[in-house]
């Protein structure tokens, strides 16, 4: 059985080919089901970022020109920017795609959830579905051993990310939002998936500000309340097109007193500048623009590749167990077939010895050992052959010396 | 068998101090084999104190140098409670190297040595060296803390863009944790001092400068429970304080004990 791989990814393909080739997830296990047919196996990986087809079968020519014919029905001008891999290349590629290795920012962890969601939807037998269980460890193995999907990718992610520095976990914090424009939206998305809790949402107008507490929360208020309500909350977020300060220092000077050592977190997206930079000069107060925070992504980001190099050993270390295991599979019917045809002789010989219950069990027990001693060297040294390339010679070796050509 | 088991637990201690700062470079697999040799090493200096106090004849810690290695002890044990904890490592960098030297010290003026006997009562011992320590060892991890805040408060302030990659505790996580370890520790340094005050009345004797310094280490920890409580110190100032109160600490316990010991 061979694995083979087709597909198109954001390496070759533009956005206006892949979005073509996109399948919402119906499509791809119907697709999957198709490819595979009766006796085949077959997987699609569909992203925004790839279009993947897995096909197990006995001709990879085969099985290539299948994948390939079900790419190009989706969009002919697909042609060029197709890849194609086989075996172990195949799985190595899978793997590194698990891991993150292979996305725009490395280590995403959104790509872990697409393979196991395309895994289970799949046609799927036993060579695919082990290939994706261990990509889906190998993913999940480069997570935990490296810190390669640790850090925030983005600069709302990384605002979240540094309140939390501050505050620990954000579950019941409090935050204040002034101004409502996009940036805005994800930073407040992010640090509600943090547990944080919107308090108030302050605009210019009323009607904006009311939008988004329906949506996420807390109450509206006027932009000139803002610095009488600084006292209640952990986190500001400050997205507007003002040309000037939203929040002075003296505003929040003013409510150090009252907030007891409580410390605050400011967020400014907003350019020009929204918080006046001196409050970060204030005790307990703790300022972020939008320059510091792209400053922190990119460090984030440089780390993400720095630890991807030590992702890739890993990987490359499972994809190498999967290939030990599938060559493993070309000695399995010869192994199989000589502890059969051993059984198979050690029944014969003791239904010929007419021996009472009690030795029948002892010889049975005794003639079992023999056999397992006997055949365990050989056995382990056809698997160990078969994952260094001379398995079939082995397997042929020994359906020859035992006699077992009949039932290949 | 006390001399055999130092060095173990000497090279388990030693080991995790190395440890914590590959982890602090590269955090994964050495934070781990930090943890472990921060456990290993406690339990086997555990077991060194199980076997002193066996052989000896009263309480075997009442020299400087026997309790700086109860004192180690108590170090690590306290610091046990959170180190093993991914985000609290980082303190393994302050508390290991300073177990470590510390260990040694106590090694090399005879510490770790089993002792002959007291001239004290075993009670008496156990009651006021053993909550001095513990609450000693418990004003250690609050430095730590207070320590690494002030590290973590200088990296947000400075907007240093590895932030998020060598993560530290969070700000009021430490804040928070410092404060609870120094309410733990007052008790038991206050109830440690009145038992050396009530033994002093008891049986007659004088006021030393270990004793001065002692007290006002207590009346530092205490304005600082009283100022976070009544006041809202907390934060930069806060940690401060506890510093401050950490030196009187250091001051009591290897610049002072010579008074006091003798």
């Amino acid at each position: 059985m061979s694995v083979v791989l087709v597909g198109i990814s954001h390496h070759q393909a533009p956005v206006e080919l892949r979005e073509r080739a996109a399948l919402d997830p119906e499509h791809a296990a119907e697709l999957a089901r198709t490819l595979a047919g009766n006796r085949g196996e077959a997987v699609c990986l569909s992203t925004c970022n790839r279009t993947e087809l897995y096909i197990a079968e006995e001709s990879a020519d085969e099985a290539e020109r299948k994948a390939e014919a079900a790419l190009l029905a989706l969009e002919e001008q697909l042609g060029p920017s197709l890849y194609r891999l086989r075996d172990e290349a195949a799985a190595l590629h899978l793997f590194r795609v698990a891991a993150g290795l292979d996305s725009m920012v490395p280590g995403e962890g959104e790509i872990l959830g697409q393979v196991r969601a395309a895994h289970e939807s799949g046609a799927t037998g036993p060579i695919l579905d082990r290939l994706f269980r261990d990509a889906l460890h190998a993913g999940r193995k480069a997570r935990t051993e490296t810190a390669i999907g640790e850090s925030p990718a983005s600069v709302s992610s990384a605002a979240a990310a540094l309140a939390e520095q501050v505050f620990g976990d954000l579950g019941g914090r409090s935050v204040l939002v002034i101004g409502a424009g996009e940036a805005g939206e994800l930073a407040i998305k992010s640090l509600r998936a943090r547990g944080a809790v919107i308090a108030f949402v302050a605009n210019r107008t009323q009607e904006r500000a009311e939008v988004l507490t329906r949506r996420f929360g807390g109450e509206a208020i006027a932009l000139e309340d803002v610095a009488c309500n600084l006292e209640h909350v952990d986190v500001v977020l400050s997205s507007t097109a003002s040309p000037d300060w939203t929040l002075e220092r003296g505003d929040v000077a003013r409510t150090l007193h009252p907030r007891r050592g409580r410390p605050l977190f400011l967020i400014d997206l907003a350019v020009p500048r929204d918080l006046d930079p001196t409050i970060h000069e204030l005790d307990g107060c703790y300022l972020y623009d939008i320059d510091d925070l792209q400053a922190v992504v990119a460090e984030t980001l440089a780390g993400r590749r720095r630890e991807a190099d030590r992702a890739e050993g890993i990987v490359a270390h499972e994809a190498e167990r999967f290939r030990e295991w599938q060559a493993a599979l070309d000695v399995v019917p010869a192994i199989a077939s000589l502890r059969a045809r051993a059984e198979e002789i050690r029944e014969a010989e003791l239904e010929r010895a007419k021996l009472s219950g009690a030795e029948r069990r002892a010889a049975e027990s005794v003639t079992a050992a023999v056999l397992n001693k006997l055949l365990h060297l050989p056995t382990i040294r056809m698997k160990q052959a078969a994952a260094a390339a001379d398995g079939v010679i082995y397997a042929d070796a020994v359906r020859h010396l035992f006699g077992l050509e009949d039932e290949r | 068998m006390a001399e055999f088991l130092f060095w173990p637990a000497l090279l388990a201690y030693g080991e995790a101090a190395f440890a914590y700062y590959g982890e602090a470079r590269h955090p994964g697999r050495a934070g781990r084999a930090a943890t472990w040799g921060v456990r290993i090493g406690w339990l086997v200096q555990t077991a060194l104190l199980g076997v002193q106090a066996a052989r000896a004849d009263g309480f075997p810690w009442s020299t400087w140098a026997g309790s700086l290695n109860l004192f180690v002890w108590f170090v690590v044990g306290v610091y046990l409670i959170w180190g093993c904890r991914p985000r609290y490592r980082l303190l393994g960098l302050v508390v290991l190297p300073l177990a470590v030297v510390l260990f040694a010290l106590a090694r090399a003026g005879g510490g770790t040595e089993t002792i002959g006997q007291s001239d004290y009562s075993n009670l008496f011992l156990v009651l006021h060296v053993g909550l001095v320590l513990a609450a000693f060892a418990g004003f250690t991890l609050a430095a730590g803390l207070s320590a690494l805040y002030l590290w973590q408060e200088r990296r947000l302030k400075r907007h240093e863009r590895t932030i998020l990659s060598v993560r530290a505790p969070a700000l009021a996580k430490l804040d928070d944790v410092a404060a609870r370890t120094i309410a733990f520790a007052l008790p038991a340094l206050t109830l440690g001092i009145a038992v050396g005050i009530v033994r002093l009345e008891d049986r007659g004797g004088s006021y030393d400068a270990l004793m001065a310094v002692t007290a006002l280490t207590w009346a530092v920890y205490a304005g600082y429970l009283a100022l976070r409580h009544f006041a809202g110190w907390r934060g930069r100032r806060a940690a401060y304080l506890v510093l401050a109160g950490f030196a009187l600490v250091v001051i009591v316990r290897l610049a002072l004990p010579v008074t006091h010991f003798a």
